[in-house]
């Protein structure tokens, strides 16, 4: 009997109960063999981790918490198109779009995320939202620690999924760096924030 | 186009191998169509002209054994015998053809889609992705525009979307008649575009939006608010006019996003005007009445309901009230209104008419509307339309579409009685016949109709004394039929429902023993008030006098009528049931909040007689419908109306919906003879201050300014010139306007009923030929 054949025929009422001989105690030896198991393994490395005290890292593309990208001068790559929402099996996501102005201006083009909210009690982190965003502006962080004590606090705002300001970076709203439109935001021709927009 | 033209010569064809036969003139396109074979398109249209720009939907054809040398459009060639077409599905060529156009398509487009409003519901991401190449080969630069450019207050153009399919120019020109965009420029830079001067100044310039293919128009008020997937459609009526459009409205969260022209055949076509389409953010304005009121030391006081029903219940209780319905109402709401009058307050004093009304007018509505049933369907046959007390443009705007189709289509003759040739009877070719207003009856007794024709009857007809009965006189002389168009939506469902002092519901004369019997039967009550009930002005002057110590009243602005007494307002108990805070509420004793059109379900009735149901489109909401609130009312003063839900009531009035027995008898009344020397002209334009358009600045942006209209001479004798400033005058009250030189008749002055700056009943008190002092100045 090979491996991979069946142990119980599916049809066949015969084959439903199988003898299982019980005849005795096992051998000795095949008793000292299992206590050496156990005893072998007090010299083991061990694999328990002190979770909290000590986090092991998690592998590179682990799927984890969402986060908004931002272009190197702060503005977002949020467009607020709302593909990701589409993308979601789960109606995870909530997006509303809103128009940029030159007063106020979040992100490169006619369109920004007004509203981003992600439900983490929904999400199931499979990550077709990441996939759909045409702009790369929703990537998955290593972030795993989402658990919490209310529902509300587990639905994140977009202030709590944007990327942290780096240095060169200025907080939205804010115009264009001088001279450039949105094609050169698109094509990574803005690498920071113009030195008089961040004097303000 | 090909629907309406009736041909009795039948041809048949065979597309993709299939055998089919249709009626002579049809397109290949629309041929396809009717086997389920969906050929490709954005320019065809089969209400627009066929014009073949786009190119998408080349398919081959053969003749009897001949072909065509290059694929052919199928929407510019009609059917021929022995035509064999081959589409898409079944040659290569024709494959072919249509990826190839599919990539010119898409050269100048830009990838906008993520950001783009069309987006996901797109004919052009759709039929990119069904018919077209699955790889680009492009590598070039795109051409590009300034993005969007605002071509009205409420229309944006991206012209680098733009497929020139011209469906938006052909609408403008064809169906809307309002030529302000059109092509422009040449080759690559073809674009559409506006005139330096003019705006985008059409009422109708949201069906462009709606039937643009790519994202090339869009609307100022729904940019970037939603995705198709987001938004919960329902199948809804315009609570606007009494045209009764079809619509589709569209609801994020509970939240009112967009509404759509549905497509009714026999109504809207496929069209709706920009009130309809875009007034509805005074559902959702902040200060909606969301909890019950009592006014307690003078203020309201938010309250319970139990509470607020008793305190509603020990006002009305044994007083002698009246009802002030309002011409909004849906038809079940209205027959509440009309049942809870009689059986639970006991009185016939009932009327829906909150604007300048006659007693003339109520009885030409007892004995020739109510129970009619002319339709859109006459005007489409008509040989000849009379348009008297209306400006159907600005009145009854699909009304005003359905008659310029005809016009353009077979040259129906339009006959327009009125004090000024605007642009709206200009685009309906009409033959003017100015009149002075109040001298209509004189103007309608020269006409000659047959069986055939419509006369279009405006409700402010009332206004001039014996034009009723001058037309009354004129139907039943030469058969026209009379179409009575009201402005409101609920006006003619109220009428039917019998929300008037002379009516029972089905149009049972109050005065007729049996109606009153059989309706009372039907109710199971022992009897009905027998004397006829006063109309609105009266109601609110017996309140004023004592003899009427009670009202209840429904969404009524008593400033839309003429001469409102308010000090009966002030004195008698006030129910009032709105929505929002309004003159009525201020003094009202108790507020009872109510649900909006979107909140509820129930029927329409537009000016035809047709019902026009529609459910609720907002899922979640704490309002109740009119009739729900009343019945409980009605349950508190120990007097129930036997229903609490729409279904209900609709059922109900279904029983007594039609009524075989006589209508009331028409009195005629003799026209006034009385001349006045400068006559005030007044009516209200579609975009106005109407309480229904609040909260919603792109559309007041296309609104027609509000200024005074008065004829050449007249401004030679003022001496002012376009621009100048004049104020109109009368002992009620004065107000100054811009004046502008309009087709006005001599001695008369124009002005919009309730425009900005310019509210003529509640400003000067003045009706339509009443006399007037004009000034030059201030």
């Amino acid at each position: 009997m090979s491996e991979l054949e069946p142990k119980r025929a599916i049809d066949g009422a015969a084959e439903e109960s199988i003898h299982i001989p019980i005849d005795g105690p096992a051998p000795l030896f095949t008793q000292l063999k299992g206590f050496w198991t156990t005893f072998a393994a007090q010299f083991k490395k061990v694999t328990t981790v002190e979770y909290p005290e000590v986090k092991e890292p998690t592998a590179p593309r682990f799927h984890g918490r969402h986060q908004l990208n931002r272009h190197p001068d702060g503005l977002e790559k949020c467009i607020g198109c709302e593909l990701c929402a589409w993308a979601c099996p789960a109606d995870a996501i909530y997006v509303e779009g809103a128009e940029n102005t030159d007063d106020q201006r979040y992100s490169p083009g006619e369109r920004y995320g007004k509203v981003y909210q992600i439900n983490y009690l929904r999400c199931i982190f499979c990550g077709l939202c990441i996939e759909a965003c045409p702009t790369r502006a929703l990537t998955m962080t290593n972030e795993y620690e989402l658990a919490d004590d209310s529902r509300k606090k587990l639905i994140f705002e977009k202030e709590d999924l944007l990327a942290p300001l780096r240095s060169g970076m200025l907080q939205p709203p804010h115009p264009y760096y001088p001279g450039t439109d949105d094609q050169d935001y698109y094509h990574g021709r803005v690498t920071e924030a113009h030195p008089s927009q961040e004097q303000k | 186009m090909t629907a309406v033209q009736p041909q009795t010569d039948q041809i048949t064809l065979t597309i993709d191998g299939f055998e089919v036969t249709v009626p002579k003139g049809t397109l290949v396109i629309r041929a396809a169509e009717q086997l389920g074979i969906q050929v490709p398109r954005f320019c065809d249209h089969p209400l627009l002209s066929p014009v073949g720009a786009c190119r998408q939907c080349l398919v081959y054809i053969e003749i009897n054994g001949r072909a065509f040398p290059k694929p052919q459009a199928s929407c510019t060639i009609p059917v021929e015998n022995g035509m064999v077409v081959k589409t898409q599905l079944t040659s290569d060529v024709a494959q072919k053809a249509q990826e190839g156009v599919m990539e010119f398509l898409l050269v100048n487009h830009p990838l906008d889609c993520p950001v783009c409003d069309k987006g996901g519901e797109c004919p052009l991401q759709n039929q990119a992705m069904s018919n077209g190449r699955g790889e680009s080969r492009f590598e070039g630069k795109k051409r590009t525009f300034e993005k969007p450019i605002h071509i009205s207050s409420q229309v944006l153009l991206d012209r680098e979307r733009c497929i020139l399919c011209a469906r938006c120019t052909r609408f403008s020109k064809e169906i809307a008649g309002d030529p302000f965009i059109d092509m422009g420029e040449r080759g690559a830079l073809q674009q559409v575009s506006i005139y330096e001067k003019d705006p985008f100044d059409s009422y109708f310039s949201g069906n462009t939006v709606q039937i643009c293919p790519v994202g090339a128009l869009t609307g100022s008020a729904y940019r970037f608010r939603s995705r198709p997937f987001d938004l919960i459609s329902t199948p809804s009526v315009c609570e606007h006019c009494a045209s009764g459009c079809s619509m589709r409205t569209d609801v994020r969260r509970n939240k009112t996003l967009r509404r759509l022209a549905g497509n009714d055949p026999e109504v809207n076509e496929e069209w709706n005007c920009d009130k309809g389409r875009w007034a509805f953010q005074y559902t959702m304005a902040k200060d909606r009445i969301a909890v019950p009121l009592i006014r307690e030391n003078g203020v309201l006081r938010e309250a319970s309901w139990p509470e607020a029903l008793a305190a509603a219940a020990a006002g009305l209780k044994g007083k002698k009230a009246g009802v002030l319905v309002g011409g909004r109402t849906t038809v079940e709401d209205a027959y509440a209104y009309a049942k809870f009058s009689r059986v639970a307050l006991g009185t016939n004093d009932i009327d829906f008419r909150s604007r300048p009304h006659s007693a003339e007018e109520r009885n030409f509505l007892a004995s020739h509307v109510v129970g009619s049933a002319v339709r859109y369907s006459d005007i489409d046959q008509a040989d000849h339309v009379v348009l008297v007390g209306i400006e159907p443009e600005e009145e009854s705007p699909i009304v005003f579409l359905r008659i310029r189709k005809q016009v353009r289509q077979r040259g129906l003759v339009v006959t327009a009685i009125a004090p000024w040739q605007t642009r709206g009877f200009k685009k309906l070719d009409a033959k003017y016949v100015g009149v002075v207003p109040g001298t209509e009856a004189s103007a309608i007794a020269q006409l000659a109709l047959t069986s055939a024709s419509v006369i279009v009857v405006g409700e402010r007809l009332c206004e001039s004394a014996g034009a009723l009965s001058a037309v009354a006189e004129l139907a039943s002389k030469s058969g026209a039929k009379i179409a009575w168009v009201p402005r409101r939506a609920g006006e003619r469902g109220a009428l039917e429902a019998g929300a008037i002092g002379n009516l029972l519901p089905g149009g049972r004369p109050i005065s007729d023993a049996a109606a009153r019997v059989d309706v009372a039967a039907a109710w199971s009550v022992e009897s009905l008030p027998s004397a006829i009930g006063l109309d609105s002005t009266a109601i609110l002057a017996g309140a004023a006098s004592g003899a009427i110590e009670a009202l209840v009243v429904g969404g009524v602005d008593p400033f839309d009528m003429h001469a409102p007494e308010i000090a009966g307002l002030d004195k008698a108990f006030v129910l009032s049931l709105e929505m929002r805070p309004s003159a009525i509420t201020e003094r009202a004793d108790v507020v009872l909040p109510i649900a909006a059109v979107v909140e509820k379900s129930g029927s329409f009735m537009s000016w035809e007689g047709r019902v026009r149901a529609f459910e609720q489109s907002v899922p979640e909401t704490p309002h109740h419908s009119d009739l729900y609130v009343l019945s409980l009312v009605a349950e508190a003063l120990g007097a129930p109306l036997g229903f609490s839900t729409v279904k209900g009531a609709a059922k109900e009035f279904g029983t007594l919906a039609k009524w075989d027995g006589a209508r009331e008898s028409f009195t005629a009344t003799t026209a006034s003879t009385a001349a006045s020397s400068t006559a005030l002209a007044t009516w209200r334009q579609l975009l106005d201050n109407g309480t229904l358009q609040i909260n919603e600045p792109n559309l007041a942006g296309t609104a027609r300014a509000a200024v005074a209209r008065i004829n050449a001479a007249f401004a030679k004798s003022l001496a002012v010139v376009n621009g100048d400033l004049i104020t109109i005058s009368t002992d009620r009250g004065a107000l100054s306007l811009n004046v502008e030189i309009s087709d006005v008749v001599d001695n008369v002055v124009w002005l919009p009923r309730n425009g900005v700056g310019s509210q003529s009943l509640r400003m000067l008190g003045a009706l339509n030929g009443a006399e007037v002092k004009v000034r030059k100045g201030l």
